[in-house]
C-alpha cells in the first residue's frame, strides 16, 4: 500500500457503498425499514446513553475485554512468529457473535420493536441472538437450514433452552443462504414489530457498517492490549472469513496502520479448484445477493452455487461487501484453507494450547501454520480465536473419531 | 409508442381494467412457456409478466420459489427467455411482455447486453424486484434509450415522500404490492388497497396495478374497482405445481383461472 487513504472511517458512503460494493438491493417493502434503521443507528452511534449501555453489557454480561493471550507453546511449535490469540471464544456464548447481538438488541429496544428474528449457520449467531432476546424479554425466531440443524444439534438445543423458536429451512440447499432468504421473508411479512438481527457484515446498508462497528471492539481492544504488552502494534492479523464479521472486527481499527498486514482466511473446502468450497473472493465473482453487491459463488447465469465447508459457519456463498472492497484495494490479503488443513490446525491448537477452537477459527489457525514458521520471533502475529469448538464435537468425531477410538457422538 | 402505454391507453378508452398474469419462464419446462403465454392472451391477458427464474427469490413465497427451482432444474437461462419472447412475438405483436425477476442474473450478462437483447426480441418492460430506484442509476438510462419501461414497486410501507420519488422514476405502470409479505401469502383487503392508492393518484399519471393476494374472480373484481390493473401470479403458478404429472392440461387450466377473473372484472 502506498497511497495514503483513510480506509477506516470514510466508508461506506451515504448510499452504503464501499467502492462499487454494498448498497441496498431489497424489495420496496423493506426499503423504508432499512432507511429507518439507518437513521436510528446514526442517532445511537452518537448517543452517550446508548454507548453507556453498550459498554455496560459488553463488560458485565459478555465479559469483555477478552484477553490477548501469548500462545507460547503454539509459538514454539511453529518455531517462527510470536503468536497471540485474541480470546473471543471466552465471551459469553462462546464466540464473537454476541458483540454484535448486544448492540443490535439495544437498538431494537430503542426502536420499540417487539420481536427478534435471525438467520444462523453453525448456530453461534442463533445462540447469541436467542441469548440477548431472552435477556431483554423479546420473543425470538431463528431460521436455520435443515442441513445445518442436522450437523449442529447441540446449538439447536441451546437455542430452544433459551426460549427461541428454531424454524428449519428446507428450501434451496437448506444452509445459511436459504436461512437468510427465509428470515428476509419473515421480515417483509412482519415489518411493523420485528427487528432482524443479521449476524455478519453483509446484507443491505446499514447492516455491513453497523455489524462492523459493533465487532470493532475486538480490534480496538487488541490494539490497546498489544501496545500495553509490547509497546507497539502487531505486525500481522489473521482471521477466518465466512461473511467476515470477526475478521472485520479485528482488522477495521488497524486499516490505516499500513505496516500492519492483514490476512483473511476463507473456507477452501475440498480445495478452491475442486469447486467444493466457500471461498467467495478466491473462487467467486461480483454479483448481487441478500441486499448487497459483493463477491459471490455463482454460475455463468448468475444463479447462486452451494458453498461447501466442513464448518457450517463459513458455509455461505457470499462475503461482506467491505471485504470485497478491501480485496480489490489490496489492503487485506485473502487466502483459503481446506477442510483437511483446518482439521489439522484444530488438533494442534487443542494439543499445544489446551484450547478447543471452533472449526471456523481452525481455518485461521491453518494459515498461521503456513505463515508463522517463515517469520522471525520478533514478528507479532495476532489470530482472532473467534469461537470455541464445543459445538463441533459431532462433526469432528465424524472425521477424527476413529483416530481417538471414539464412535459417533 | 411502447406497447405497454399503447395497451393502457386502449383500455382507458374502453373503460376496462388491465389483467396481468405472471408465470415463471421455464416452469415446468422451457418448451411449455410460449404456449402458456398465448393461452393467457386468449383468456384475456392485457400484459404478460414473465418471471426470470432465480436461485434465491427472497421476495417470493414458496409457490414461486418452487417454480424457480423447477425452471432452473430444467436448465432455463436468461438467453432462453429471450428466445421465448422472440417466438411469442412471431404471432403476437401487440401484447406487452414484462420481464420480472432479480438483479443478479441480469447483472451477470451485463446491463447493456441485457437491454439490447430484451429490446431486440420484443420485451416492453422490466421489473427488477430487488432494485429500488436508488440502485437504478446505471441500468435506468440503458432501458430508457431502448424504450424499455422500468417498472417499480410501491409497498404499504412506502412513505408518500418515497412514493413520489418512485413515481418520478417509474414507467409503464406502477406495481402496488397489496400487502406486507411475500407473493402468494394471504388475501388482500380491497378497502385498504384503495386507501393506499388514493395519494398515488395525485402523484402520477401512470396506471396503478395491484399485485400480491389476488386469488380468484372475486378478489380480482374488487381490486379492479379501485385500480387500473390486476396482477395475478401465485394463483396461476399453483395450477402448474398441481399438474406436473399432466403438463399438457396446464394451458387449459391457466386459461380457465384467468378467464374467470376476466369475466368477473368486466362484469
Amino acid at each position: 500500500m502506498n497511497k495514503p487513504m483513510d480506509l477506516s472511517s470514510s466508508l461506506p458512503d451515504a448510499n452504503g457503498l464501499f467502492g462499487s460494493f454494498g448498497g441496498r438491493f431489497v424489495a420496496e417493502t423493506l426499503m423504508p425499514l432499512i432507511l429507518e434503521l439507518q437513521d436510528e443507528y446514526t442517532i445511537a452511534k452518537s448517543d452517550p446513553e446508548f454507548q453507556r449501555q453498550l459498554a455496560y453489557f459488553q463488560g458485565d454480561y459478555v465479559g469483555r475485554p477478552s484477553p490477548l493471550y501469548f500462545a507460547e507453546r503454539l509459538t514454539e511449535h511453529f518455531g517462527g512468529a510470536s503468536i497471540y490469540l485474541k480470546r473471543e471464544e471466552l465471551n459469553h456464548t462462546g464466540a464473537h457473535k454476541i458483540n454484535n447481538c448486544i448492540g443490535q438488541v439495544l437498538l431494537a429496544k430503542q426502536m420499540g420493536k417487539k420481536r427478534i428474528i435471525a438467520e444462523t449457520g453453525a448456530g453461534m449467531h442463533g445462540v447469541a441472538t436467542a441469548t440477548v432476546a431472552a435477556r431483554f424479554g423479546l420473543p425470538c425466531v431463528i431460521y436455520m437450514g435443515a442441513t445445518d440443524i442436522e450437523r449442529q444439534q447441540p446449538n439447536v438445543f441451546r437455542m430452544k433452552l433459551l426460549g427461541a423458536e428454531v424454524i428449519p429451512v428446507t428450501s434451496g440447499t437448506g444452509t445459511l443462504k436459504d436461512a437468510m432468504n427465509e428470515a428476509l421473508r419473515d421480515w417483509v411479512t412482519n415489518v411493523d414489530d420485528t427487528f432482524y438481527i443479521i449476524g455478519t457484515v453483509a446484507g443491505p446498508h446499514p447492516y455491513p457498517a453497523m455489524v462492523r462497528d459493533f465487532q470493532a471492539v475486538i480490534g480496538h481492544e487488541t490494539r490497546a492490549q498489544m501496545l500495553e504488552k509490547k509497546g507497539r502494534l502487531p505486525d500481522s492479523l489473521v482471521a477466518c472469513i465466512g461473511g467476515g464479521s470477526n475478521a472485520l472486527g479485528l482488522f477495521h481499527p488497524f486499516l490505516n496502520d499500513l505496516d500492519v498486514k492483514m490476512i483473511g482466511v476463507e473456507a477452501g473446502g475440498k480445495g478452491v479448484k475442486s469447486g467444493l468450497h466457500a471461498a467467495s473472493l478466491n473462487g467467486g465473482t461480483p454479483g448481487v445477493l441478500h441486499g448487497n453487491r459483493t463477491y459471490l459463488l455463482q454460475n455463468e447465469d448468475g444463479q447462486i452455487i452451494d458453498a461447501h465447508s466442513i464448518s457450517a459457519g463459513l458455509d455461505y456463498p457470499g462475503i461482506g461487501p467491505e471485504h470485497a472492497w478491501l480485496h480489490e484495494q489490496g489492503r487485506v490479503e485473502y487466502v483459503s484453507a481446506t477442510d483437511d488443513e483446518a482439521l489439522e490446525a484444530f488438533q494442534v491448537c487443542c494439543q499445544q494450547e489446551g484450547i478447543i477452537p471452533a472449526l471456523e477459527t481452525a481455518h485461521a489457525l491453518a494459515e498461521v501454520a503456513k505463515r508463522a514458521p517463515t517469520l522471525p520471533r520478533e514478528h507479532l502475529m495476532v489470530v482472532n480465536l473467534s469461537g470455541r469448538g464445543d459445538k463441533d464435537m459431532m462433526s469432528v468425531a465424524h472425521h477424527l473419531g476413529e483416530k481417538f477410538g471414539v464412535k459417533q457422538l | 409508442m411502447n406497447r405497454i402505454d399503447q395497451r393502457f391507453s386502449e383500455l382507458k378508452q374502453q373503460g376496462r381494467k388491465a389483467l396481468i398474469p405472471y408465470i415463471t419462464a421455464g416452469d415446468p419446462a422451457p418448451q411449455y412457456t410460449v404456449g402458456f403465454m398465448h393461452a393467457l392472451v386468449d383468456a384475456g391477458a392485457d400484459v404478460i409478466e414473465l418471471g426470470v427464474p432465480f436461485s434465491d427469490p427472497m421476495a417470493d413465497g414458496p409457490v414461486i420459489q418452487k417454480a424457480c427451482e423447477r425452471a432452473l432444474k430444467q436448465g432455463t437461462r436468461l438467453v432462453d427467455l429471450m428466445q421465448m419472447v422472440k417466438e411469442f412475438r412471431q404471432t403476437d405483436t401487440t401484447t406487452p411482455v414484462v420481464l420480472m425477476g432479480y438483479l443478479n442474473p441480469i447483472e451477470r450478462i451485463g446491463y447493456e447486453n441485457f437491454a439490447d437483447q430484451a429490446a431486440s426480441v420484443g420485451v416492453d418492460g422490466v421489473l427488477i424486484v430487488d432494485m429500488p430506484p436508488e440502485e437504478a442509476d446505471e441500468i435506468g438510462p440503458l432501458l430508457k434509450s431502448r424504450d424499455l419501461a422500468a417498472i417499480f414497486l410501491v409497498a404499504p410501507t412506502t412513505s408518500n415522500e418515497r412514493a413520489a420519488t418512485i413515481c418520478a422514476h417509474g414507467e409503464g405502470y406502477l406495481y402496488y404490492v397489496s400487502l406486507k409479505g411475500v407473493t402468494g401469502a394471504a388475501t388482500l383487503n380491497a378497502e385498504d388497497v384503495a386507501e393506499h392508492l388514493a395519494p398515488l393518484r395525485g402523484m402520477t399519471d401512470l396506471p396503478l396495478c395491484v399485485g400480491f393476494g389476488i386469488r380468484d374472480g372475486v378478489t380480482a373484481a374488487e381490486v379492479a374497482k379501485v385500480a387500473d390493473g390486476v396482477i395475478v401470479g401465485s394463483a396461476l403458478v399453483n395450477r402448474i405445481a398441481e399438474s406436473l404429472d399432466a403438463p399438457e392440461t396446464i394451458a387449459g387450466q391457466l386459461k380457465s383461472v384467468l378467464a374467470e377473473m376476466r369475466t368477473a372484472m368486466d362484469a
